[in-house]
């Protein structure tokens, strides 16, 4: 099995901010969960059963041209690092990585392609999970991608499927077209301006739901919400992916819409939270992750406004994912009890800012001398 | 109780946290309120008014809730029958809100359907219709109608370079004449 750390950029494409709206739109996603007939499904199933999974997978990838070469993870083979890396690039979920310090069941993988921006988790709650991972809000595209891998595996691999339910799945929640559509959006300014619980509210009335950053069941941490589609049956894929990309284009308009309010109110204010977290942030000498994420915040709405300048969304996208535990321990090459990881992710930072930060820090004043 | 003295109550449940959430339950006739922390809440899959935690109740309450209206049919009562395959009582599926294998579906339909209905406000699946490997001409011809209705409508939309991907998908699966 490849190390790791040979191929450290796998799975994170999306980080070059490429696609559209990416400075609000870090993300998108579409995931597709599919069963093997025959088989009991994730919670049930035994040691046997699970390897079997595996096995038809791995033969039936091999015939996949969306993943020729891509690289097999078997997640008990692996050490906890690296499958914390993984975690932490959200190639994988939670669940299939044993929870938290916990160990992963036989049989759990993920196939991560070299080409395209495709993964397949095998054994994870459902037999398989195939996503699809794209930089900025690019719906249609990442859902096309999904569909081309799903018919790809679907044609060598007997899926568990029902006439009138669609796609059979361990939860109900997921049935029919098995399809997850989420955006992650950065909303600081309908935070700031307060707007923000009447936006969620009113997702929850058109049928989407949101998340924090690290899926279901977390929290909410530097204005980042992953927004997803609640239901799976009743509607198309093309009209579910329809529907949330109309909602989130409306959702970066009451964004963009706050953020000129908070220009024209209290650009003042504003300006002064936006440079004091960047001050923190490129001289502080300790830093958990939690206070890092909630004044990256502050720098990704400077870079946005160009209140920063100079000041790529691409290093800030890369701060956010190569500032978490367990890359930081891999590039110290050891473990790293919690103040001397702080310690480590300021020093990260510092190091990232120095270099692709704000090049003259009067850059941004917009305040006449006398 | 006044909004003054919420304000200042502790957690009924950890003590030392503030009281953030009032939760009113109504359980035979009787109430009972319940003051909560935001932490305590949270754990309880509630949500303080105006608060951006991820809030979403736990799936197996959310499912029980669910599930909560719904007759479950003699045949398919806990403890009485069980999946053929997997051995999934409705007792067990009503407990952890998952399905044991593809063939729960046919054992608990009734059930399920009415799941779904509540979940999804639908039972009927209207997205793609799967070609399973060595399809069967009955197979081919399902898809071959969802493909052509797909076709309509990306050709409505004038979404013409889905509408081009769509023919040759057609075109490989119709009978050579």
């Amino acid at each position: 099995m490849d190390e790791l750390a040979n191929v450290p950029d796998y799975g994170l494409g999306w980080l070059d901010a490429s696609g559209p709206a990416s400075d609000i739109v870090l993300s998108t996603r579409v995931r597709l969960a599919r069963n093997l007939q025959g088989i009991p499904f994730g919670p049930r199933s035994r040691v046997n059963d699970r390897e079997a999974v595996l096995g038809r997978v791995r033969e039936a990838a091999r015939r996949s041209p969306h993943l020729e070469g891509a690289s097999l993870w078997e997640l008990p083979h692996m050490d906890s690092r690296s499958r914390r890396i993984l975690l932490e690039r959200r190639l994988v979920s939670r669940e299939l990585v044993g929870g938290e310090g916990g160990v992963p069941s036989n049989g759990a993988a993920v196939f991560l392609s070299a080409l395209e921006p495709v993964s397949v988790m095998v054994n994870e709650e459902d037999h398989l999970r195939l996503q699809c991972l794209l930089s900025g809000l690019r719906l249609h595209e990442a859902w096309a991608l999904a569909d081309t891998l799903d018919e790809e595996l679907g044609a060598q691999l007997p899926w568990a499927y029902h006439q009138e339910f669609g796609f059979l799945t361990t939860c109900p929640t997921n049935v029919g077209t098995g399809l997850r559509a989420s955006v992650l959006m950065h909303l600081p300014g309908l935070v700031l301006t307060k707007e923000i619980g009447q936006v969620l509210s009113g997702l929850n009335q058109v049928g989407l739901t949101f998340r924090g950053l690290y899926g279901e069941g977390s929290e909410v941490l530097g204005n980042f919400f992953q927004v997803s589609n609640q239901t799976t049956l009743g509607k198309s894929e093309e009209d579910l992916v329809d529907h949330l990309h109309q909602i989130v284009q409306q959702v970066i308009q009451y964004e963009k819409q706050a953020r000129q309010v908070l220009l024209r109110e209290a650009r003042a204010i504003t300006e002064d939270k936006i440079w004091r977290a960047y001050g923190l942030l490129r001289y502080a000498r300790s830093l958990s992750f939690e206070e890092l994420i909630n004044l990256l915040s502050g720098l990704r709405l400077g870079a946005s406004l160009k209140l920063l300048p100079d000041l790529r969304v691409y290093t800030l996208n890369k701060i956010l994912i190569y500032s978490q535990a367990a890359h930081l321990e891999q590039a110290a090459g050891r473990d790293l009890p919690p103040p001397e990881c702080d310690a480590h992710r300021a020093s990260f930072v510092r190091r990232v800012l120095t270099r692709e930060g704000v090049a003259n820090s009067e850059g941004g004043d917009t305040v006449e001398s006398t | 109780m006044t909004d003054k003295e919420k304000a200042s109550r502790p957690c009924d449940v950890c003590g030392s946290g503030k009281a953030v959430v009032h939760l009113t339950q109504v359980v035979n006739n009787e109430k009972t309120t319940l003051h909560l922390c935001q932490r305590c809440a949270a754990e309880k899959g509630l949500q303080a008014a105006g608060g951006t935690t991820a809030g979403h109740l736990p799936l197996v309450d959310f499912l029980a809730k669910m599930g909560g209206g719904e007759e479950v049919p003699a045949g398919e009562a806990g403890g009485e029958s069980a999946c053929p395959f997997c051995g999934l009582s409705a007792g067990d599926f009503k407990e952890v809100g998952r399905l044991g294998c593809p063939h729960c579906y046919a054992t608990f339909e009734t059930h399920i359907k009415g799941l779904l209905r509540r979940i999804h406000g639908s039972t009927q699946h209207v997205g793609k219709v799967y070609l399973p490997p060595d399809p069967s001409v009955t197979d081919k011809e399902k898809r071959l109608n969802a493909l052509r209705q797909k076709l309509q409508r990306a050709v409505s939309l004038e979404d013409f370079e889905r509408a081009a991907k769509l023919r040759d998908e057609i075109r490989s699966l119709e009978p050579t004449p």
